[in-house]
């Protein structure tokens, strides 16, 4: 049974749009899945590798911007933006694994976060090539319905999970866990800590820039603010992992749910401003102690107590 | 022919600290050589000098010949030198198969290959009913264990052991000594430090002494023992017999 849950899921998942969804319903699922790449992304590098970012919209905005660029620049097709994310983002990775992978725990999370933020900065401050704060709009949209966009973020979303299985059961993901555990034990044992760690960089920061080259796609206008955001990106991508699971592979999807929803119904909210950073901050530490392994890490716990009162409110 | 570990005037020095002083010692294939010495007296030092962890402020270190101070830890690993920790560093939240695979892969062409290794290494040092548990939850003689095994899946010609029976009970001591006289006739060299005299006398076909970072003797057990720099050395100090 547990076998085909995958094939069950990628059925739904591939049939949901016949159900003749609302459009923001359709919206409401395309988010939800491409938050779920960013958490797969991030989880490989910092649940698996154990090196945690603080600045993965320094991959989401460049990816974005590669596909928003190409697109004002050259006019051609901003879908092109996806292929080219990989090379220009990889590039990029390698570049800010040489800066930050040789620092280690909180320092490496500094750099990171320091990283995404100077790269917003240059965003807005590369006029020429960015077109600053004023953003970029990309005036022919594809398609007006959001069926197509769903299926593509589907494909990426499937891509990337199977990607980031793979990778962990094959000789790559026992040491990227291993380096996690202890990086001079890791050492020791002949393995090239820099070498796996700008490794685990690189394919995370490229799933991530692939899902900032679908957002310029999807959402049609980029800017730095949306997307090299600290809050709304860098740290969403963490509790997204964090609320689902670090370390699991139905981690990101279900943190992502929860967290698409989450800042829906925020958002909702009158008068709320931006103080719904607050209330992510309060939620990101109720998780820390009470789920710290996440949603599904925890999961026997939360049943096990959801199980316990059951049996309490039968009894009384 | 070249021997197979060779300390040339090794010493490293921690800002005006000398933990080790112009130390030199070769080791031959097929030896076991005891490195003994006080509290401090710089044996671990010496480990991370040769595995890598630190560069030598003097002197070199030569495997088979070739220099490999100035390499990588992991590079050092690559050419068949493995080592245990004195604290042990296992990866925690692996099981304690994953753990030896993981060390496995390096000279494995596939998973199954990495799997298989780690299953006959896991046996050698009786850890295989062990194989699922998560690593931190395993007591400290076995976690000692599988410092040893997880150094064994590496393939080395030379295995360095940093106190691997600090802490065990005198049964696992013995299991111990016979998994380490095993390690022996699998062709393996080995470098020890040990504080329990009665092992390093039993085992060691040659002891080496440091004091104070210093290289005071060297020879056989029964030529160390009787040296009366070690005696006064270890003065003080109850030689656990
Ligand atoms: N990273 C370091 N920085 C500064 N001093 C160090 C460092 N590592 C070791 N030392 C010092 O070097 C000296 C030798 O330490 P070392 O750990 O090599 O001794 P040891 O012979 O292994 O002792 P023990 O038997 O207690 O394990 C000690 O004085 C120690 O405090
Ligand atoms: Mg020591």
């Amino acid at each position: 049974m547990r076998k085909y849950q995958p094939y069950i899921m990628l059925l739904l998942l591939l049939l949901l749009p016949l159900f003749g969804l609302s459009t923001y319903m359709m919206h409401i699922l395309i988010l939800v899945i491409m938050w779920s790449v960013i958490g797969m992304a991030w989880n490989l590098l910092g649940g698996y590798c154990g090196q945690v970012s603080f600045g993965h919209a320094a991959f989401f905005g460049v990816g974005a911007y590669t596909a928003g660029i190409l697109y004002f620049k050259t006019g051609i097709s901003a879908w092109w933006g996806l292929p080219l994310s990989v090379v220009i983002v990889a590039a990029e990775a390698l570049i800010i694994g040489f800066i930050c992978l040789r620092l280690r725990g909180p320092f490496f999370a500094l750099a990171t976060l320091a990283m995404g933020e100077v790269l917003r900065v240059t965003a807005e401050n590369l006029r020429g090539f960015t077109q600053g704060a004023l953003g970029i709009l990309i005036k022919e949209r594809t398609w007006v319905e959001k069926t197509w966009y769903y299926y593509i973020i589907v494909l990426i979303a499937v891509g990337a999970f199977v990607l980031v299985k793979k990778i962990i059961e094959s000789k790559l993901g026992y040491y990227f866990v291993a380096i996690r555990e202890d990086q001079d034990a890791a050492e020791s044992l002949g393995i090239n800590t820099t070498l796996y760690k700008t490794i685990a960089l690189t394919i995370s920061a490229v799933l991530t820039g692939i899902a900032g080259a679908f957002y310029t796609n999807y959402m049609g206008y980029i800017d730095p603010e949306i997307v090299f955001a600290l809050h709304d990106i860098s740290i969403i991508t963490i509790m997204v992992v964090m609320v689902g699971g670090v370390a699991t592979y139905w981690g990101p999807v279900v943190g992502a749910v929860i967290m698409v929803l989450l800042a829906e119904l925020i958002r909702s909210l009158p008068r709320i401003g931006t103080a719904h950073q607050t209330l992510f901050g309060i939620l990101l530490i109720l998780i820390i102690i009470f789920l710290p392994n996440g949603i599904v890490g925890d999961y026997p716990k939360i049943k096990r107590i959801l199980g316990f009162r059951r049996r309490v409110g039968t009894t009384s | 022919m070249a021997p197979l570990l060779e300390i040339r005037g090794v010493s490293k020095f921690f800002g005006g600290l000398a933990a080790v002083v112009d130390v030199s010692f070769r080791i031959d294939r097929g030896e076991i050589v005891g490195l003994i010495g006080p509290n401090g007296a710089g044996k671990t030092t010496l480990f991370n000098v040769i595995n890598g962890f630190y560069r030598p402020s003097k002197g070199e270190i030569l495997f088979k010949g070739k220099r490999i101070s100035g390499l990588k830890p992991h590079q050092i690993c690559r050419l068949g030198i493995a080592r245990t920790f004195q604290v042990v560093k296992p990866l925690q939240r692996m099981t304690v198969l994953d753990n030896v695979i993981a060390s496995a892969f390096l000279r494995s062409s596939s998973k199954r290959e990495a799997v298989e290794k780690a299953e006959e290494i896991l046996r050698f040092t009786g850890l295989y009913e062990d194989k699922d548990m998560l690593s931190r939850g395993l007591p400290l003689g076995k976690r000692k264990r599988l410092e040893i095994a997880r150094a064994l899946a590496t393939d080395p010609e030379l295995l360095l052991l940093d106190e691997s029976f600090a802490g065990l009970n005198p049964t696992e001591q013995n299991e111990s000594i016979e998994i380490i006289k095993k390690i022996k006739e699998r062709g393996i060299t080995i470098l020890i430090i040990e504080h329990h005299m009665k092992v390093i006398m039993s085992i060691s076909d040659r002891v080496v002494v440091l004091n104070y970072g210093e290289k005071i003797a060297e020879g056989s057990p029964d030529e160390v023992g009787r040296n009366p720099l070690v005696i006064e050395a270890y003065l003080g100090e109850a030689i656990s017999a």
